[in-house]
């Protein structure tokens, strides 16, 4: 029992990024009917421009600033204008494939540009533990938790309470008649794309230094946002968040009691029997087919 | 015309395969080794175009079938078994697991039939990776034996590369008759409209599981070539990629099409040869040119040419119309 609390937390804040990503996953289905297989490199690829920022001599805090800056240029507006743009009134599947060929395209750039070798990546949370009603949990788990509850909280937010956010879940629920009461649809989907951009920025700042910067990591961190963003359900962004931190916690908790080489199988088995019994996802909408 | 456009194909079609028995005489041993995964390939990525192409339904799960009869026919044929009774067990595992794993195929349709296979797929990997008794884990299986077939040894790399070319023409020609035959149109019927099918008096739900079951046996026909062919196989071959991979395979090949997994194979194996000169592009060349061709051609390198020659084909016959208007005004 006694690591019981430390599993949690540790779960629930990989769990936090992965919602982050899923979110971002599930915005982008939502607006403009993209599966992104490239998410997982979405994620590595911000790190490594932090990292080159830094490289160049730039102090910490201007790296992140470039980072997110470029992640927002390349990974949203380049992403949208030149392979989703052209692509998207061909249906999903090419598009999807499109993105698989990205995913390859981007893990072989950093692989030749930057290195093959996992580098180390500095953390926004001070190192250390703190004590919780007399047990110690580490500083990172927590700070790593409160900055992704803030994002999805601050998301949540600007979608439910702002007027550009109402204008963004119109345009993503029903573009025809959005267009008709005058929501710029294009300029939300646009937005869209670079909210997907600043969360998968966000997320690579959060998780690299957990797991180290390496050009192949963007495949396990894709597949645990995709697989979040099903469980929890496809077309709500609540679903994306809830499943995000219940595959982190399965995740965590799998890995310690059930056994380590098969950790990664729990959220498989978790994903196929939410397919077969509630394929909306745990707080998703049925969606109708069309004859 | 038609009979002179036939011939013209049938002719085509001969001096493909002619060039595909002769130009590899005086191949060396990597060239060969590239050809025979070239066939092998493009086994896998017919019968994903079945299921795909044909029937509709995205699996991201072939790569896991190639694995199931690649241990299937490591395991067997080191233990002394011959290839064929491998052969036998891989086609029926990957039919029967095909089967059962079209069954969420029945309740969802699309993106979330794909993440089911996909998550098969990973599950496969982690038994391949994690049974050690079974699969030796990650050390792998070493070793394999080739087989002899008719009484020749294909151990050398010419002989065995005749075994996958002789395996995917016969897998060809079975396929040619499958698509023609009523399953085909029941296939066809089941991808362009479900419910229209239904309604038509089609079983949905049997063709279906059908469609997927014999697209994963294709998968197991590949994997117990592949075994013999690379003589050692660990997991790593078989992850998430691969399968992926066969999917770009037949999209970027043209999916429906029957030829569309020789050319995607072609791609897929051979660019990435031809572009080695670049050394650590080329992947990312590779990426970049699939992007491009699915902008241009969502349907593929085969629709391009489905594209010109319907193009042409409405030229010439506005261009008969034409000549049989004028000729008409012409006569009074």
């Amino acid at each position: 029992m006694s690591n019981l609390l430390d599993l949690l937390v540790a779960g629930l804040a990989t769990g936090a990024i992965y919602a982050i990503v899923a979110v971002g996953f599930t915005l982008l289905w939502q607006t403009s009917q993209t599966i992104n297989f490239a998410q997982g490199e979405f994620v590595m690829l911000p790190a490594f421009l932090m990292l080159a920022a830094m490289h160049a001599g730039a102090p910490f805090w201007l790296a992140i600033l470039i980072g997110i800056l470029l992640s927002l240029v390349l990974l949203g507006l380049g992403f949208k204008m030149l392979l989703v743009d052209p692509m998207l009134r061909h249906g999903v599947l090419p598009l999807a494939i499109a993105t698989m060929a990205l995913a390859i395209g981007i893990r072989e750039a950093v692989k030749q540009f930057f290195s093959a070798e996992a580098s180390p990546f500095p953390s926004v949370v001070p190192a250390g533990d703190v004590a919780i009603f007399g047990r110690m949990v580490s500083l990172q788990s927590l700070g790593v938790l409160a900055l992704a509850i803030l994002a999805v909280v601050g998301l949540t937010a600007f979608l439910n309470r702002t007027s550009i956010g109402h204008q963004m879940q119109a345009a993503a629920q029903n573009p025809t008649v959005a267009r008709i009461i005058g929501v710029p649809v294009e300029r939300m989907i646009l937005l869209t794309f670079l909210i997907n951009a600043f969360l998968v920025a966000l997320a690579s700042l959060l998780i690299t230094p957990i797991y180290l910067a390496k050009f192949s990591s963007g495949e396990v961190l894709g597949q645990a946002a995709f697989i979040a963003a099903i469980v929890g359900g496809f077309n709500q962004v609540r679903g994306a968040i809830a499943g995000g931190l219940l595959i982190g916690v399965v995740d965590n908790l799998a890995a310690a009691y059930v056994s380590t080489q098969y950790r990664a199988a729990v959220p498989l088995i978790l994903l196929i029997v939410i397919i077969l019994f509630r394929p909306q996802g745990i707080l998703g909408r049925a969606e109708e087919r069309t004859v | 015309m038609k009979a002179l456009r036939k011939y013209r194909r049938l002719a085509l079609g001969a001096l493909v395969i002619a060039g595909l028995i002769v130009v590899p005489l005086n191949f060396n041993r990597y060239g060969l080794f590239i050809l025979s995964q070239w066939a092998v390939m493009t086994i896998a990525a017919m019968g994903l175009n079945l299921t795909l192409g044909y029937a509709g339904q995205v699996s991201l799960a072939q790569g896991a079938f190639v694995g199931i009869g690649a241990y299937a026919a490591a395991i067997m044929t080191t233990q002394g078994m011959p290839l064929m009774a491998a052969l036998g067990v891989a086609v029926v595992l990957c039919f029967a697991i095909g089967w059962l794993l079209g069954y969420p195929a029945l309740r969802v349709q699309h993106h979330y039939l794909a993440f089911v296979t996909l998550a098969f797929s990973t599950l496969a990997f982690l038994v391949f990776r994690n049974e050690d008794w079974l699969t030796k884990g990650i050390y792998g299986i070493s070793n394999i034996p080739r087989p002899t077939v008719f009484g020749v040894a294909t151990n050398r790399p010419l002989p065995f590369y005749y075994l996958c070319l002789g395996s995917l023409g016969l897998v060809s020609v079975a396929m040619w008759w499958l698509i023609r035959s009523p399953w085909g149109r029941a296939f066809l019927a089941l991808r362009e409209n479900p419910i229209r099918a239904l309604s038509l008096g089609i079983d949905t739900r049997r063709y279906t599981l059908m469609a997927f079951a014999i697209g994963s046996a294709l998968g197991g026909i590949a994997g117990t070539l592949y075994a013999p062919l690379t003589q050692y196989i660990d997991p790593v071959p078989f992850n998430l990629s691969l399968s992926l991979d066969l999917l770009m395979m037949v999209i970027v090949g043209g999916a429906g099409f029957f030829f569309g997994p020789f050319l995607g194979a072609m791609i897929a194996v051979l660019l990435p040869e031809w572009l080695r000169f670049t050394e650590g592009y080329y992947l990312m060349l590779y990426a970049a040119a699939v992007i491009g061709l699915l902008i241009y051609s969502p349907s593929g390198i085969l629709g391009i040419l489905d594209r010109v020659l319907a193009e042409r084909r409405s030229k010439a016959a506005s261009a008969l119309r034409a000549v049989a208007k004028s000729g008409f005004e012409a006569a009074p």
